[in-house]
């Protein structure tokens, strides 16, 4: 193992892919379409959805009835990815995810998880102590709002739907989507309009 | 095994293979032996516990299961819960 671990990364990769290509499992062409795919996702891709939910009370309820169908149906490709569940915070709960075994995320809609949420003080603290890790984001609920920490342990995916934030009536999608944080869709943080 | 209707009341199994032996488990160890409420079921997925052995994986349903803060943490906060996903093996009607 310490052997493979000192080869050079390239030449791993370049050994794999050769592999892949002369058994059969995969094409150079897949690995680089799914490579694009993995690229191309990205927390803009969530606050789209969000922005969307927001505004169409329809897309919402779809959203949040089947997220994996309801995304794909945006043009945002699902096939292979694990399903994906869309938590709706309201005033009255508050989402938080986390994975407290590995670092489960929906990449499929958010893109890479930021080093945050795959460090061990992240993982440990928002099942043990979640109001205070968010207050360090400078989070804090409204007296009266539950907290729900959801941990993503086996093969759903979870990104959070937030409360549209006051004093955003009759904004375009586009500029609620510029709103949205990556942080907005963990639950770490909460959008706000300017 | 039998289908957990919403609002049944489960206890997680007080397992700990990883103390006989290599394994794969997806139940965290702070659920084990704990109370819960099954929230949905959702869906049939095959069991990592063989498939990260490349084991033949029979599929296994996926509960939500939400446990109360106060269940968990000596110091939880009443009102406050946690949102799990369990296999059905791990379950045991309370």
């Amino acid at each position: 193992m310490s052997a493979l671990l000192d080869t050079d990364g390239e030449a791993l990769l370049g050994a794999l892919r050769g592999l892949l290509a002369a058994k059969g499992l995969a094409t150079p062409a897949e690995v680089a379409e799914r490579l694009a795919l993995t690229e191309r996702a990205s927390p803009a891709q969530g606050a789209r959805i969000v922005a969307k939910a927001w505004t169409d009370p329809e897309f919402r309820a779809r959203l949040l009835a089947d997220g994996t169908a309801t995304v794909e149906a945006l043009g945002i490709p699902m096939r292979g990815a694990p399903p994906l569940g869309v938590l709706e915070n309201t005033a009255a709960l508050h989402h938080l995810v986390v994975c407290t075994l590995c670092s489960c995320y929906p990449r499929a809609v958010l893109g890479y998880p930021p080093f945050w949420f795959k460090s061990a003080g992240y993982r440990a603290r928002a099942v043990r102590d979640p109001r205070g890790l968010i207050a360090e984001w400078g989070t804090v609920l409204p007296a009266g709002t539950a907290i729900r920490v959801v941990d993503s342990t086996a093969d759903y995916r979870w990104m959070v739907l937030p409360l549209r934030p006051a004093g955003t009536d009759g904004w375009t999608e586009a500029a609620l989507a510029a709103l949205v944080r990556e942080g907005d869709m963990v639950g770490v943080t909460v959008p706000v309009a300017p | 095994m039998t289908e957990l209707a919403p609002g049944t009341r489960v206890r997680v199994r007080d397992d700990w293979p990883e103390a006989r032996g290599p394994c794969h488990i997806r139940t965290p160890h702070y659920v084990r032996g704990r109370q819960g409420v099954v929230v949905r079921r959702l869906g049939a997925f095959p069991n990592p516990e063989d498939l990260a052995f490349a084991r033949p994986a029979p599929r296994r349903a996926l509960y939500h299961v939400r446990f109360d803060e106060t269940a968990l943490w000596p110091d939880g906060r009443a009102g406050d819960d946690l949102l799990v996903e369990l296999f059905e093996h791990w379950l045991v009607p309370a």
